[in-house]
């Protein structure tokens, strides 16, 4: 690949009629998403990470100070470890949990009957906005002996005083957890669906004739090799969304929230970004948050790579 | 432990044990799943009265259209109806579904069949852009958007939701599962790329595309932060942003506006219920392709 570059910037007319003659096709195909691409994704992309470099308020010029930002973040800056620890603390329980559950769930109904009635209550959660949907989760976890969880656990008889779901700092977490599991299941679950339908029935019917016999033996031996792409793009998926959790967190626990046990890395990035306007310092914290994502995503990508190479 | 019941057609149903329990088991994840949807739906139709029971009551007892007749009427007397935003939110968002499954489609097929010079560069800045946190993207975001004189215009919320890369990288995965031999049978018996493409690939195509659209519809749809920014006249606002309007209202008309958000909430709900519905339809139907067999 680095020769033909080379040979196209060396003019050679031949060569580049062949480079040309060979590539040309694939590049039309390629290039309207490259053009859009580069005009909003990359562009803003690269900006901002340039700007993780200065000091930048929005009204002055951005003022370049190096590694400034970066320092001040892990040295100085104690709300933004607390951040860290929790967006890793969720990360780490709703990552998997959230994974396994929707590979499941999607690899269960495949078989049942009804298929179509169970996709969709399954996927109906991903549907709602997360601004919509506050008003629900208020009613049940409200505080008080009226909300809907607190008023079935006391007539159990399980607690005795109304539990404090979205004040109580040793609850905001768990609170997040189970909402953000609610409604970022559906994602997965839909790929996988989609990803189970793309085995060809042929490949399970070999497989019988060469001694699988159950279920599990089918899921281990074909289905999950099969979907290798699937399996890759939901667990993405999973790290890009655990590790971005903000809305659910500000719509459950406010911002800040108390002792700031739901404040989260995005949490963090807003504050800076949106509220005081530092967007320097707000680009630092995307970009940390970016290279944490990005390590997680390289490894997941070398254990579920579907090339047999 | 099996039970045999004599079924239609002189067949035999099997009924498990296991099966049993797993229905059961699927049963419970379903109602973990929709019992807090259901609860939005049925304040959609609760009565006044009822909207303001303490404790709040699940289910509704008298159901009644009021809260859409109040949505309608509330906000024709301002400016902007709300069937404006209703279209507004139609036309953009089927546009940029639209865009991106043929956009994103050609892409991941040149990307994984041309395999073109400088691909693999490509598609590190995907993943790249995958991991990158949008939140701080929109303000650079805005810069070029204004630098390309888009704000306030459909332009604005479209174009820049075309070329999405988490939705290239769905379908790329799709694609790798897509098998070189029928390309290479294709072209010699002298079809066309292009002809190739829109006959053979995007039918084969067809579970990762309808998940795409259900995906973007979706997204597009809520998307309540790109119109926040881009959209400053009131008539090209779009329903997430009226629904804010609406329940913004409420500080002055507490009681008058809790319906009408109730059913505005709703409203946004059942398109993507539709959505879903066709799409899902469409992967469960073309099932196992024959396309795909070796």
């Amino acid at each position: 690949m680095s020769r033909e570059v080379k040979k196209r910037t060396g003019f050679s007319g031949k060569e580049l009629a062949r480079f040309w003659h060979k590539n040309w096709m694939g590049y039309l195909f390629l290039a309207p998403f490259v053009i859009l691409f580069t005009i909003f994704v990359v562009a803003p992309v690269a900006y901002a990470i340039g700007l993780s470099f200065t000091n930048y308020n929005l009204m002055q010029e951005p003022q370049f100070v190096g590694l400034d930002n970066y320092k001040l973040l892990f040295l100085d800056d104690e709300v933004f470890l607390l951040s860290l620890g929790n967006t890793l603390k969720f990360a780490i329980i709703t990552g998997p949990v959230g994974y396994l559950l929707s590979f499941f769930a999607a690899w269960v109904i495949n078989q049942l009957k009804c298929k179509r009635g169970f996709a969709l209550a399954f996927y109906a959660p991903s549907i709602t906005s997360s601004v919509a949907m506050t008003s629900v989760w208020l009613v049940i976890f409200s505080g008080d002996r009226y909300g809907y969880l607190n008023n079935i656990l006391l007539n159990l008889g399980m607690i005795d005083e109304p539990i404090l779901w979205n004040t109580d700092p040793n609850y905001i977490m768990p609170v997040i957890m189970f909402i953000s599991l609610w409604m970022s299941m559906g994602t997965g679950f839909l790929v996988f669906l989609a990803g189970l339908q793309n085995v060809p029935s042929s490949y399970y019917e070999a497989a019988a004739i060469d001694g699988v016999k159950n279920k599990f033996q089918e899921l281990i031996y074909v289905t999950l090799p099969m979907m290798k792409p699937q399996l890759l793009f939901g667990a993405i998926n999973a790290i890009v969304s655990a590790f971005g959790v903000f809305d659910i967190a500000v719509s459950v626990a406010g911002m800040p929230s108390p002792n700031y046990a739901g404040h989260t890395i995005v949490a963090h990035l807003y504050d800076y970004a949106f509220i005081r306007f530092q967007m320097g310092y707000a680009s630092a914290i995307a970009v940390v948050l970016f290279v944490i994502t990005f390590v997680l995503g390289k490894v997941v990508m070398k254990l579920l790579s579907s090339k047999d190479e | 432990m099996t039970l045999k019941i004599k079924w239609f057609k002189g067949q035999w149903l099997h009924i498990t044990l296991s099966k049993v329990l797993l229905y059961i088991v699927m049963l419970l994840l379903v109602g973990f799943t929709v019992l807090p949807l259901v609860y939005l739906v049925c304040t959609a139709f609760k009565p006044m009265d009822e909207l303001f029971v303490f404790p709040p009551r699940f289910y509704v007892k008298n159901p009644t259209l009021k809260n859409f007749g109040d949505l309608l009427v509330s906000l024709g007397s301002s400016a902007v109806p709300f069937t404006r935003y209703l279209f507004n939110s139609l036309v953009i968002t089927s546009a940029i579904v639209l865009c991106t499954v043929i956009v994103s489609s050609m892409g991941a097929y040149s990307l994984v069949k041309f395999k073109p010079p400088g691909g693999a560069f490509l598609f590190n800045l995907i993943l790249m852009a995958l991991m990158f946190s949008p939140h701080v993207t929109k303000i650079p975001s805005y810069m070029v958007v204004n630098g390309l004189g888009l704000v306030n215009s459909y332009g604005a919320l479209i174009l820049p939701n075309i070329a999405v890369a988490y939705n290239i990288f769905l379908i790329k995965q799709f694609m790798e599962q897509y098998p070189d031999e029928l390309l290479e049978a294709a072209r010699i018996d002298g079809a066309g790329e292009f002809r190739i493409f829109l006959q053979m690939v995007m039918p084969a195509l067809k579970p990762a595309t309808s998940t795409l659209v259900v995906f973007s519809f979706v997204n597009n749809w809520n998307d309540y932060f790109s119109p926040l920014i881009y959209i400053t006249s009131q008539e090209m606002k779009t329903l997430p942003l009226a629904l804010q309007t609406i329940s913004g209202g409420a500080a002055n008309m507490a009681v008058g506006r809790a319906g009408a958000v109730a059913a505005a909430t709703f409203v946004m709900l059942v398109p993507t219920v539709i959505i879903f519905t066709i799409m899902q339809g469409n992967v469960m139907e073309t099932m196992v392709y024959s396309g795909i067999k070796e």
